[in-house]
């Protein structure tokens, strides 16, 4: 249990997928400019990568490692070179539920997402998230654990960011630096803050 | 067809840049730019996924459903990154391993996908080909930008080649180490951004709040 408390902080701070891997970058850009959008999209990122990662450890050690086809009479097939595909496959399936079950259940937040939905499937956290889990041999409730923490570490990552533009669109910025440039620039900063977490220890 | 296949080649390098202007692709400018040799191996392969998964989209754009459409793109996507993983582990696996992850992280580069999605769906074989291609150009021209000035000022060397000798090889030159670590690239694309924007104007956003001049009285 402590061993799984210690690994949800280090995945929601000290290695924070946005702020020290850089993964999700498009969507924590370009949907940052408002906390409700921010937010909403965060949740949803938290929702995929919760179920994504389980789903596709099981997929993992069910079926792709080497002998892990045993159960079903094949000890010596080895499928991992299936991996990117088969994870890639389970993420787009989930990323077309939500998309269809918040346009059905929460139009509002279905609209004001808009193409960002269906770009969470190509969010590299959460296809990321999944490939460190493989990387780094989690078993079911480690995969659980860090799919729901990566997540939430991202979704605090991305309403920060849209804290601080709320504030930065009342600056005065040279025009050329305007938007994108003056985002990037922050998110540089935020990064460095982040990096302060890197060496705490539980 | 308003445009003419060079402008389409060109336009996504300066006037329609994928990164500077329409946010895409970002996560693996940050993360593989700390080295030129590393950042033009990416380039390449994005290049090559994005022009081949943007024709093969446009070839079966007329038979996928909608409903369904993210996932047929990325089997055709991760399919042709799979191709890609397995051809670097083959015959450059040093650089393959400093890829690490982000190789297979190509697939959910969202210029593959913006690109399928936003243009593939809706035009021919060739000219998905090459607009894939221009994006795939317009992507690397930037990340070769970032990657020289990480590598040049971060390590002193250009392709691993040293270009300005560091103290610690008895030379002159003190080496910034922080141009290597990852926050300095979310800087450089801020400033090349600034300057893609101060050469052209037209891409300057909206304020969305002008500061009020008051007389002196």
């Amino acid at each position: 249990m402590e061993g799984l408390i210690s690994l949800a902080v280090k995945a929601i701070f000290v290695e924070n997928l946005a702020l020290s891997f850089f993964l999700g970058m498009c969507t924590f850009i370009a949907v940052s400019k408002k906390i409700s959008t921010a937010l909403g999209l965060g949740i949803s990122v938290m929702v995929v990568q919760a179920i994504t990662v389980p789903a596709n450890n099981l997929l993992l050690n069910y079926l792709l490692k080497p002998g892990a086809l045993a159960w079903a009479g094949f000890p010596d097939v080895d499928l991992t070179f299936l991996g990117l595909i088969s994870y890639i496959g389970v993420i787009a399936a989930m990323v077309q539920i939500l998309e269809m079950v918040l346009d059905k259940y929460f139009p509002p937040l279905y609209n004001a997402l808009g193409i960002f939905l269906p770009l969470i499937t190509v969010n590299c956290a959460i296809l990321g998230g999944s490939l460190f889990m493989v990387e780094r041999d989690y078993n079911f409730a480690e995969a659980t654990t860090y799919g729901l923490s990566s997540g939430f570490g991202w979704a605090l990552a991305i309403t920060a960011m849209a804290g601080v533009r709320e504030k930065l669109k009342y600056s005065d910025i040279p025009d050329g630096l305007q938007g994108l440039g003056i985002t990037f620039i922050t998110a540089g900063l935020m990064a460095m803050a982040f990096m302060s977490f890197s060496g705490v220890k539980l | 067809m308003s445009q003419t296949k060079k402008e389409m080649l060109v336009d996504p390098l300066v006037d329609n840049n994928p990164i500077t202007l329409q946010v895409l692709g970002i996560c693996s400018a940050l993360a593989v730019t700390s080295s030129l040799q590393v950042a033009f191996v990416m380039a390449l392969a994005v290049t090559f996924v994005t022009a081949f998964s943007s024709m093969f989209i446009s070839i079966l754009r007329n038979q996928i459903p909608g409903s369904i459409r993210i996932i047929v793109q990325m089997v055709i996507i991760a399919s042709l990154v799979i191709l890609v993983d397995q051809v670097l582990k083959a015959y450059a696996f040093e650089i393959s391993k400093t890829l690490s992850v982000f190789v297979g992280l190509i697939i959910t580069n969202c210029i593959v996908m913006g690109r399928a999605e936003a243009f593939a769906m809706k035009n021919p074989p060739v000219a998905s080909f090459i607009d894939g291609v221009g994006n795939g150009m317009g992507y690397g021209l930037i990340l070769m930008l970032v990657g020289f000035i990480r590598e040049l000022f971060g390590a002193g060397s250009l392709f691993g080649v040293t270009i300005l000798e560091t103290i610690n090889n008895g030379g002159w030159y003190v080496p910034n180490g922080m141009l290597l670590l990852p926050p300095s690239a979310f800087f450089i694309i801020g400033l090349i951004i600034w300057a893609f924007r101060t050469w052209k104007p037209n891409q300057v956003e909206e304020r969305e709040y002008k500061i009020q001049q008051v007389e002196a009285h």
